[in-house]
């Protein structure tokens, strides 16, 4: 792109605004997926530090995080800043829900005025940056985290990686604004799986007990990109940690804005998001959402997503390799063989693999799990069905499975593959009573691996970024050794949280089934001569004992 | 969005480049408001400017909008709305006249509300200002009954699908960036925007409904005007 025409002045202004442009566009991104209700205070005053006239609040770790990404470069033609928000379970599951991109292309506008058509423009796309934020499904989502789950951000710089979004995601676009060097595109890719899994399956299951998972520690890898959480409380410890966005010169100086600076003043509302009743004729529906999101997990558990090792120098290397949680906390690492049990061996990848290499080698480790999850896959695992489901079997399969019981977020186990032995444990007789393929569920027998990520690691905040992270890799994982109510770990070890899935649905009681309930009845009416019989016999004594009370 | 012929208020002067966009909604009768309050302040987040302050020399600087999260009571969905509370005000008092309109025809329960930007042109004496929209959004709603709780809960969820799409179509219209009315000098900003709110500054704007019977005409056509600025004579 010739940019001859643009004088130095205009050249400078326009950088500048495409870099605020894109550190508030991740501000925006980020803070929309807090969990929290956003309220800034319009002000008739003009300041100097509001960025396209709008008030947006600076956490300054993430501009923090998104200056380190972006390591002082801009948006260009094939280096695109993304933000990507994944969604992680208390048991250490993750799963990528939306990419937001920020690109370049190639496509000039010389006609434009920079100071003034540029930069109201941009402010434009913030406002619609900041409406669509709230419809994408994962806007419900993350207003619902914290008990069983989390959300993530993380940014990085380069190619976009859409991989990780699962198959049928849709797009859509925010905006554009040309300029005189390019045309700036703002659009989300987001994983429409999620659409399936309604929101309504978090309210049903209550908090897992006493254990609130929310905090991640942060992968110490110097050129890697962090995961961080959402749910950032603002003000708390980090304020100190971060230079503020707002040092001189950064400010905002436009032809139009001259006065000095003055406060932004930003508050959070903690607001419940309405929970819908639980509705009844949808549980045929639920369960087979359940199905098929629970079998998205277990397809990201166990196939492999090839790093995507980034163009340039921010390697932002990014296999996703979920085993049992094992390895959500290094996205950076590469899965050889012979770490995850059942895991095919995993080929290297060339620096610069091209996106259909990565699909081709997806593709055939689809199928091997299957078989471990549901006792009718085996004949589909090619198949991808037309809806939405996308990796799952087709929707027959899916409901022929008996659904006995409602499961719990991200079980999948019908109710004939639970397994429980004969066990001296309290409730022993409500635990479902057949014993296939226990031992290929991580769920119930995680893989041993002293490495994991445990879920009782640290603090949320503190830890939660680069700065503090502790030099020695294993001093981040400490397994804590506990002991949850009712377990025997000598015979089936078993977490809480696992325990309190297993025993949350018990069985239906058999007094209650039908034919039993008829059977009984009769038997219960043939026994009422007798009974009046003995009644009768002893009715003095029951007078007595009548009279005693009174 | 569908593009439909222009439809100019009665009375205005037939306008150039007025771009006219059109969303239909179906939705129970409680959720009438929060649905066009969703539609009314996306549009109106992308219509309003921080505050002018005019210089000397005519450079002007701009204030600063505040934005907030609006969760709704009977959809499922939230929005953004710009921070101001006159204008909120002002929306809701129109959408509450609507709503009772609605109530009231005794009709199936079918109207619209459009939300019309205009800028106005001074003329010389006798004649009085001319009103030019060159924006107009026209949301249709179709109020539906539902039998029971099952049927409303589903019914949640449906429209603040549909809410999404709308505001993923406004969104779309407003990335376009067709016509918008030159800035203007402090002499004539009043022609162009409204400045009579305290925090922000949305184009000159206007709010009508219509109560449309069974057949698809006008039977009540209830022209009602909330900001000052008028019909010419």
């Amino acid at each position: 792109a010739m940019d001859t025409d643009l004088s130095s002045q205009d050249r400078k202004d326009l950088d500048k605004f495409i870099k605020f442009f894109a550190l508030k566009t991740v501000q925006v991104i980020v803070q929309a997926r807090l969990g929290e209700k956003i309220c800034t205070r319009s002000s008739s005053s003009p300041t100097g530090s509001d960025w396209f006239n709008l008030a947006i609040k600076d956490i300054p770790e993430v501009t923090h995080e998104a200056k380190k990404a972006l390591a002082g470069q801009l948006p260009a033609v094939g280096r695109s800043m993304c933000v990507e928000i994944s969604l992680k379970t208390s048991e250490g599951d993750s799963m990528e829900l939306e990419i937001w991109c920020l690109e370049m292309n190639e496509k000039c506008d010389k006609e434009i005025k920079v100071s003034y058509t540029v930069y109201n423009r941009l402010s434009l796309l913030l406002k619609s940056l900041l409406a669509i934020t709230r419809v994408t499904p994962a806007y419900r989502l993350s207003r619902k985290q914290g008990h069983e789950y989390v959300i993530l951000y993380r940014i990085y710089f380069g190619e976009v990686q859409l991989s990780g979004l699962g198959e049928g995601f849709q797009t859509v676009r925010v905006g554009t604004v040309g300029t005189p060097v390019g045309t700036i595109t703002l659009s989300c890719a987001y994983r429409i799986n999620l659409a399936f899994m309604s929101t309504r399956q978090f309210e049903r299951t209550p908090p897992i007990m006493g254990i609130i998972i929310d905090h991640f520690v942060d992968r110490p890898y110097p050129s890697s990109s962090p995961m961080h959480p959402c749910n950032y409380r603002a003000g708390e410890d980090n304020g100190a940690v971060y230079p503020s966005v707002e040092d001189s010169q950064e400010v905002c100086t436009t032809s139009f804005s001259t006065s000095p600076p003055s406060q932004c003043v930003f508050t959070v509302t903690k607001a419940h998001f309405q929970t819908p009743p639980p509705v009844v004729t949808d549980t045929l529906k639920v369960p087979v959402m359940g199905l098929a999101f629970s079998h998205q997990l277990s397809s990201s558990r166990l196939s492999y997503q090839p790093a995507a090792l980034g163009v340039g120098s921010a390697d932002i290397g990014y296999p996703v390799l979920f085993a049992g949680g094992l390895n959500a906390a290094h996205p950076h690492q590469l899965i050889g063989p012979g770490k995850e049990g059942g895991v095919p061996p995993i080929p290297s990848q060339p620096a610069h693999g091209t996106q259909a290499d990565q699909e081709r080698m997806c593709t055939p480790l689809d199928g091997v799990h299957y078989s471990a999850a549901t006792p009718s896959s085996s004949e589909d695992t090619e198949t991808v069905s037309n809806s939405s489901e996308g990796k799952c079997g087709s929707p027959h399969d899916l409901l022929e499975t008996i659904f006995i019981r409602k499961v719990g977020a991200f079980v999948n186990k019908p109710i004939n593959q639970v397994t429980m032995a004969n066990l001296d444990i309290p409730f022993a007789m409500f635990a479902p009573k057949n014993v296939e393929l226990e031992d290929n569920d991580p769920m119930v027998n995680p893989p041993d691996s002293p490495e994991t990520e445990s879920p009782l690691q640290g603090s949320l905040h503190s830890e939660g970024s680069s700065g503090s992270s502790t030099g020695n890799t294993h001093d981040d994982f400490v397994m804590i050794d506990f002991k949850p109510a009712f377990s025997k770990d000598d015979i089936l070890p078993m977490d809480l949280g696992t325990f309190y899935r297993e025993f949350q649905n018990p069985p239906q009681l058999s007094s209650l089934s039908i034919d039993i309930g008829a059977q009984s009845m009769a038997e219960d009416l043939d026994s009422l001569p007798e009974k009046l019989a003995v009644h009768e016999k002893n009715v003095k004594e029951f007078d007595a004992f009548v009279e005693t009370l009174q | 969005p569908r593009r439909t012929p222009r439809r100019s208020p009665a009375g205005a002067a037939p306008a150039m480049n007025c771009r006219a966009e059109v969303l239909e909604v179906s939705v129970e009768g409680r959720q009438v408001e929060e649905a066009m309050l969703a539609v009314l302040h996306t549009v109106l987040l992308h219509r309003s400017t921080g505050k002018f302050h005019y210089k000397k020399e005519g450079t002007y600087s701009i204030g600063t909008v505040g934005t907030q999260d609006v969760d709704c009571d009977f959809i499922d969905f939230a929005y953004v709305r710009v921070s101001s509370e006159e204008l909120d005000r002002a929306l809701r008092k129109a959408v509450g006249e609507f709503k009772d309109a609605l109530r009231n025809s005794g009709s199936d329960g079918m109207g619209q509300i459009s939300l019309e930007f205009y800028q106005k042109k001074k003329s010389r004496w006798p004649f009085s200002d001319e009103c030019i929209p060159w924006e107009l959004w026209t949301i249709k709603v179709n109020v539906v009954n539902l039998a029971n709780e099952q049927e409303r809960q589903i019914c949640r969820e449906k429209v603040g699908e549909k809410l999404c799409e709308k505001i993923i179509n406004i969104v779309e219209v407003m990335n376009r960036h067709e016509y918008l009315p030159k800035m203007p000098t402090q002499s004539e900003v009043d022609n162009v925007f409204d400045t009579s709110l305290k925090d922000v500054q949305p184009y000159l704007y206007k709010i009508s409904y219509q109560i449309t019977d069974s057949l698809g005409t006008s039977v009540t056509t209830t022209m009602r005007r909330l900001i000052k600025d008028t019909l010419a004579l």
